[in-house]
């Protein structure tokens, strides 16, 4: 059990997304939930089931999906549209870019399979670039919820606080749900899960899990690492990782997600222009994922407290150490 | 208050008459702009803001009114014509038109703040999307208003237009209302060349809508096809709109070149002598 967090049972952030969904669209009559045909694989069944009314069926027709989205928007609805990552951000980043984000629309986006931990659909259906082109939209706000209790307070915060269009990641697989209640959730806001000086690792969805396991092993090696749970990329809490940088000297990011534009690169934009400090990342290499059971796919491909553990070894070794 | 409106067909012509010139002014000031779009679409925007919507130009955020998404944002310079001519801000502004800080930016955008823009927009194939949500939207919320969108010819070639209309005929959208600048034209020439839309009406049948075939430059036409339009029951319907690409000024009538052109001040002159037939 690392540092003070407690495996609750696996549990997908699918659900969570379906829970929040359920409880949001239960005190919000104005939600209206769009299904691309794939409603329960993305954890929209229970909405859909529970109000049949406000769930619209536009079917394989994603870039319709976002443009109406946008109308439903304009015209006093909140419309949460979820498919898997790959298609809700990627297929749709023309509509994204033009009705939802230039005309700074609220529209909730779920991108749902985030990552490789998919599993055995493969490459075409894990979705690895899609933090790296819903950062770069002006007025998107970007959430990836570290477990199931942390998506279902993300979709609920999107619904009820954000202003504009929100894209929020999450995962099919079940894997430990630790965050507790009273941690909250505030949009903006790195959530500080470990505290250490000696480094940090800043991770986001599931490799945060991976962090805690990573902070716990160096923790027996007599290294304090401090773990940030950063569930919003966008708009990133740089006061909270440029502090980190100063009072820690070495950093390491984790996400399930491309290396080349992803949590990594926003934090190296943050560091670099504010207080540059040794910084390495753990994600895809720039390749695609590939079929495979979830857990050895992120073996294989280094997303895992093992590969944290060795990039900060390297991150320490890198760190200039003060007088 | 909202818009007195009107179905005498001289009333309409002159109010299209001074939309034309207001546009070739605008683009003329702005040195840049599409202009032959803007012509093929006046008629169509005249009698749709003077006889067809129901709106206040006083109050562009009534809830009841009707809406109207320009799906070809390109043709912008147009409809701030006749948002203006129609009262919603005043038409020396028309000359702002693609200005740093002017509200009427080059491509609808409402980050500026112009009373009377549904949509931000200029990515062709999206604005009918977004009409259908609105118009499942006023469904849902048991709402009178109609929702209307402008196409363009070329524009139906991209294939999320094709998304919108099955959607529409699934959801028996029979408040929505598409119309379709048909000028037959194209930044690279002619629509059948380039991608050819033919049997269009069919294409539009074939997914379940209404369709209605009129003049686009006729008032009496163009006001038989939306009304046909409205009484349509459990269908959207699409009116395909003939026009001319430059209408209203001879000289280009039918010339794709002035599809993205704007004229220089000299050729200003010149169409408003075409415009105003002296």
């Amino acid at each position: 059990m690392p540092g003070r967090f407690l495996n609750k049972g696996n549990k997908s952030t699918k659900t969570g997304f379906g829970e929040g969904l359920l409880e949001a669209g239960r005190v919000n009559e104005n939600i209206v939930v769009i299904g691309a045909d794939i409603t329960a694989s993305v954890g929209a069944g229970p909405f859909a089931g529970t109000f049949p009314h406000r769930f619209l069926s536009l079917g394989i027709a994603e870039q319709n999906c976002a443009g109406v989205s946008a109308g439903l928007a304009l015209s006093g609805k909140i419309p949460v549209f979820a498919t898997y990552g790959v298609f809700s951000a990627l297929r749709t980043t023309d509509q994204i870019r033009v009705s939802l984000c230039y005309n700074n629309l609220h529209v909730i986006i779920g991108g749902a399979h985030a990552g490789v931990s998919v599993g055995p659909d493969g490459a075409t259906h894990q979705a690895l670039e899609d933090i790296a082109v819903m950062r770069v939209m002006p007025n998107m706000t970007v959430l990836s919820p570290c477990d199931a209790s942390q998506t279902r307070l993300a979709v609920k915060a999107a619904i009820e606080e954000c202003l504009g269009p929100v894209y929020i990641r999450f995962g099919r697989e079940a894997m430990p749900d630790f965050t507790r209640e009273e941690m909250g959730f505030e949009i903006g806001r790195a959530q500080l899960l470990c505290p250490g000086n000696d480094l940090a690792i800043i991770a986001t969805g599931h490799m945060v899990w991976e962090a805690l396991l990573a902070a716990e092993e160096l923790e027996r090696e007599g290294i304090h690492a401090r773990v940030l749970n950063i569930h919003t990329i966008k708009p990133l809490d740089v006061t909270s990782i440029v502090n980190t940088a100063m009072e820690t000297g070495a950093l390491v990011t984790a996400e399930e997600h491309q290396i080349i534009g992803g949590l990594g690169s926003a934090v190296s934009e943050a560091i670099s222009s504010h207080f540059p400090v040794p910084i390495e990342f753990v994600g895809m290499n720039d390749r695609f994922g590939e079929s495979g059971p979830p857990h050895q796919l992120m073996d294989k491909f280094g997303l895992t407290a093992s590969r944290i553990i060795r990039s900060c070894h390297s991150a320490l070794g890198r760190k200039v150490l003060k007088k | 208050m909202i818009l007195d409106l009107t179905t005498d067909n001289r009333k309409l012509a002159l109010l299209a008459n001074s939309i034309r010139q207001s546009v070739v002014r605008s683009l003329a000031e702005a040195g840049s702009g599409h202009l032959g779009g803007s012509m093929s679409s006046a008629d169509i925007l005249t009698c749709l803001y003077f006889s067809i919507l129901h709106h206040d130009p006083s109050n562009p955020s009534w809830q009841g009114r009707d809406r109207f998404i320009l799906s070809i944002g390109h043709i912008a310079p147009v409809l701030y014509a006749t948002l203006a001519e129609a009262g919603y801000f005043q038409k020396e502004e028309l000359l702002t038109l693609r200005k740093m800080g002017s509200r009427l930016q080059g491509h609808p955008g409402r980050d500026h703040k112009l009373p009377g823009l549904e949509l931000s927009a200029g990515s062709l194939g999206q604005g009918l999307s977004v009409a259908v949500g609105m118009a499942i939207a006023a469904g849902m919320d048991n709402s009178q208003h109609r929702v209307y969108c402008l196409n363009g010819d070329g524009e139906l070639q991209e294939g999320s237009i094709w998304e919108a209309a099955m959607a529409a005929s699934n959801f028996k959208l029979d408040n929505l209302t598409a119309v379709v600048d048909r000028n037959g034209l194209q930044i690279d020439g002619p629509t059948e060349k380039v991608m050819a839309l033919e049997p269009l009406e069919r294409k539009w049948e074939a997914f379940g809508w209404n369709v209605v075939e009129c003049n686009g430059h006729d008032f009496t036409s163009l006001m038989n096809a939306f009304n046909q339009a409205g009484a349509a029951s459990g269908r959207p319907s699409v009116i395909i709109a003939k026009t001319v690409m430059g209408k209203g000024i001879p000289s280009i009538e039918g010339d794709y070149h002035w599809h993205g052109k704007a004229p220089d001040k000299e050729q200003a002159e010149e169409f408003i002598k075409e415009i105003t037939g002296l």
